[in-house]
């Protein structure tokens, strides 16, 4: 019988195993069935499964439903378009060939969440918008989206999760998934230390181990939220603007896999209504709302010449996010702050032309903004008596996030397109220190494959790209979808082998349950024992090093390199201390590995920014040693892999090269 | 806004093994505590980390009692309020109560189609294996959009 810390091993072999359960991972499981079917065809017979640490139908970022799908291409744009937005707004450190396979590809996604039922607002032949529900012409058929932006569509999007883990649940069929598993190694193949060969976790359910052998793994395990402290420490931790379930997994096991990752420097500091984290997109995009200091000026016009420190990305048409925000800091850190989005001003605006029923529609557009995808700001508003139309609301940037699918591009260098004209080889000065092992160019034989045999990534996991979110990862999940089966049709008759024992493996992954175990009677209070750490402590503990050495809101995201060698030095004690991590339940040892995942995350952060010797996203962070984007020796991608045996890291540098012409921005 | 239980209104979903609310967390927090050994409350479910909550609201909206209810946060928001939902198979209703007793009450749509009701490759085509390595997806849905190669300048 198992128990606690004692569980029953579950051994199971199949040829793909696709980790996560969010919009990546349900593209995957909608395009393989198809694809599974020809390859059986050939002879093939794939064994597939999907493992999800919660339950799909509300699982990964887009749980709680979106308001907004914010990559809907379109017949009037070109991919090229689409690539060189996603460019600028990195700072011009993006893969192109990346970005222009999403953009062709993407709208394919956002036609069949409609088919499937995904509600999405029209615009009628006399401009008037309509919600999802009217019946109106499909976008297949030529129906036009409402834009909130250049690439923006807006949704009735509360459900848009529960729907697309409908089409991918009914398409795998119940007995391919896995749900309340939560994988937390990859393990390597025995003969092949640059291969995959199986994964490894637990429920959280039951005293069950999962062992999966396995020929491909799909990565999609989401970003990374809560490494560093964030602006809420109560109750409203969890209020985070990504969701808080976002461990940095797919960062963290990739990294101890071997796998090479890229631009780990990059973070995402959302501006965001204050306190509960409300979008803004709609607000400044919709309803045409300005943002100002406690003045009433509007910084982006008032601060508009230091756009001029960052050519070329400064002077775009939109400029980079993280220079949006620089204007913005410079209000705060001068006390000309609050920052104010002036709603009542918009809405006034709006209401001029505009009939007494369109007004009750716009006021229902506001807060189904929010409602649809951050319900607590509702209750922020709610709370505080705020009614947009009568009463300005505070804007406040973030805590850092990392992520691949938002405005960010940290994540795993994946193999990209082979026919938009990407590299195949690496000319650059500093090429002699890229390890020998990894491949050359940008493209190495499967789409969406990481530097590790077998080992695929999309959406978050896929690094140097950036704005493909909820559709692009979901069509990302399908390229991978295909490539997987086309590497196992390759790969039929290799067996794979397991590095490591399953009794070791139960060590390792039962260990903080061991160390409460062994330890919990030496003390009369159970969360204060020399012997362990809780999880949460130990969360709290990384929070304030990323905080106050690694350019958090308590330096108002800056940093030097004499702060970070004292992060490196603390991280690494955070490091030891991980393998002293209690676990007094199941729930605390999922608590406990998401917390291993963060610290790698956090690591690779910090030892990203590092290496990179300028400060590349002004408004995000900042070097205040190397406070200047240096064009010269710094266009190009920082990018790493980790020693698990040594617990080291390698950072090195590989060339950028532009496959779409980016002066067209700024004609 | 963690969430909380009321416990007039659980029933811990009739004695199953695994509530709705636990089912559907994507944080793992929601627990039923089956002898009240916890809470004081047996046979009903309960936040086991509010400070972990993002307020997703999944919980609320599954409950099949309407027991679930989400109090802004205590760090953070004046009290008073509350934001609560009704979630039907086409529709969702929202009321949402202010500090000052203001109200305001919207329904939006969520989907088109049945609960239930997809059929993933209906009419739709069979997969041909030799275009495994080309761009594109198994069924075309009027969404590829080729783009000019002239912008390709690497090319």
């Amino acid at each position: 019988m198992a128990e606690f810390g004692k569980p029953d091993v579950v051994e199971e072999e199949v040829d793909i195993l696709i980790i996560g359960g969010g919009m990546a991972a349900c593209g995957t499981g909608y395009e393989i069935g198809p694809w599974l079917d020809a390859a059986k065809a050939q002879g093939v017979d794939i064994k597939v499964k999907l493992v999800d640490k919660a339950a799909m139908d509300r699982s990964g970022a887009v749980a709680q439903g979106l308001s907004a799908i914010n990559t809907y291409i379109g017949s009037e744009q070109d991919p090229a378009d689409y690539t060189r937005m996603v460019s600028n707004d990195l700072m011009g450190i993006t893969r192109d060939d990346l970005a222009y396979d999403l953009g062709r590809h993407v709208d394919e996604s956002v036609h069949l969440f409609e088919e499937w039922g995904l509600p999405i607002w029209k615009m009628d032949e006399n401009g008037e918008r309509h919600d999802g529900s009217k019946g109106m012409t499909p976008l297949k058929d030529g129906g036009k989206p409402v834009r909130s932006g250049k690439w923006q569509i807006m949704i009735n999007g509360e459900s848009y999760k529960w729907i697309v883990a409908e089409a991918a649940k009914k398409a795998l069929g119940t007995d391919r998934i896995q749900e309340r598993v939560f994988i937390v190694k990859l393990v390597n193949d025995k003969n092949d230390k640059n291969r995959i060969a199986g994964a490894v976790g637990f429920s959280t359910r039951d005293h069950q181990l999962f062992v999966y052998k396995c020929k491909a793994a799909l990565l999609v395990a989401g970003g990374c939220v809560n490494i560093f402290r964030p602006r809420s420490v109560g109750e409203g931790q969890g209020r985070a603007w990504y969701p808080v379930w976002n461990a940095g997994s797919t960062y963290a096991m990739a990294a101890e896999a071997g796998a090479e990752l890229t631009m780990m420097e990059n973070r995402f500091v959302p501006t965001r209504f204050k306190d509960g984290y409300g979008p803004v997109g709609a607000w400044f995009l919709l309803f045409k709302s300005q943002a100002t200091n406690a003045f009433g000026e509007v910084y982006m016009v008032r601060n508009k010449d230091m756009l001029e420190d960052y050519p070329p990305y400064g002077l775009a048409k939109v400029p980079a996010s993280c220079l949006r925000n620089h204007l913005m800091l410079k209000e705060m850190r001068e006390g000309r702050g609050p920052i104010w989005m002036d709603t009542v001003t918009a809405l006034a605006n709006l209401r001029e032309t505009l009939s007494p029923r369109e007004v009750k529609h716009l006021e229902a557009e506001a807060w189904e903004d929010f409602l649809d995808m951050c319900i607590g700001q509702c209750g922020i508003w709610a709370g505080e008596n705020i009614e947009p139309e009568k009463k300005n609301s505070e804007l406040m940037p973030t805590e850092p996030y990392l992520l691949g699918s938002h405005s960010g591009c940290c994540g795993i260098w994946a193999s990209g397109p082979t026919d938009v004209g990407a590299p195949t080889s690496e000319e650059h000065a500093e090429k002699d220190k890229i390890p020998s092992h990894l491949p050359e160019g940008w493209n190495w034989g499967y789409r969406g494959m990481t530097t590790v045999q077998g080992l695929f990534t999309a959406g978050d996991g896929v690094g140097a790209s950036g704005h493909k979110f909820s559709s692009g990862s979901h069509a990302e999940g399908r390229m991978c979808a295909k490539s997987m089966v086309k590497f196992v049709m390759d790969n039929k008759d290799w067996k794979p082998e397991l590095d490591t024992d399953v009794d070791t493996l139960m060590e390792e992954i039962y260990r903080p349950v061991r160390n409460y175990l062994e330890h919990k009677d030496y003390t009369t209070a159970i969360d204060v024992n020399p012997h362990y750490i809780t999880p949460r402590m130990l969360q709290f503990r990384l929070q304030k090093i990323m905080d106050e050495y690694v350019a958090g809101v308590a330096t108002y995201y800056t940093t030097n390199e004499h702060m970070l060698a004292l992060a490196e030095q603390k991280l690494e004690m955070l490091k030891e201390d991980a393998l002293k991590m209690r676990a007094k339940d199941l729930h605390e040892l999922l608590r406990a590995w998401e917390n291993y995942h963060r610290i790698l995350t956090a690591e690779a952060h910090m030892k990203h920014i590092q290496f990179r010797e300028e400060s590349r996203y002004p408004g995000f962070y900042y070097r205040m040693d190397k406070n200047f984007v240096d064009e010269e020796n710094w266009h190009c991608f920082v990018n790493s892999v980790y020693d698990k045996t040594t617990k080291t890291w390698n950072c090195f540098k590989r060339a950028h090269k532009d496959l779409v012409d980016k002066s067209k921005l700024f004609k | 806004m963690p969430t909380f239980v009321r416990t007039d209104k659980c029933d811990g979903c009739k004695g199953q093994d695994k509530t709705a609310c636990m089912y559907i967390c994507p944080h793992d927090l929601m627990k039923l505590d089956k002898d009240g050994s916890e809470t004081g409350h047996a046979m009903k479910s309960y936040n086991q980390e509010p400070e972990q909550c993002w307020e997703c609201y999944s919980c609320i909206k599954i409950c099949p009692q309407n027991a679930i209810e989400a109090r802004p946060y205590a760090d953070i928001v004046p009290l008073g309020a509350s934001v609560q939902p009704l979630r039907g198979t086409d529709s969702i209703m929202w009321t949402i109560k202010f500090r000052n007793g203001t109200m305001k009450r919207f329904k939006f749509p969520i989907r088109t189609t049945p609960e239930g009701s997809i059929d993933p490759y209906g009419g739709k085509p069979a997969a041909d294996i030799n275009k495994i390595a080309e761009n594109g997806f198994f069924v075309e849905a009027n969404g590829y959009r080729t783009g000019d190669p002239s912008e390709l300048i690497a090319k």
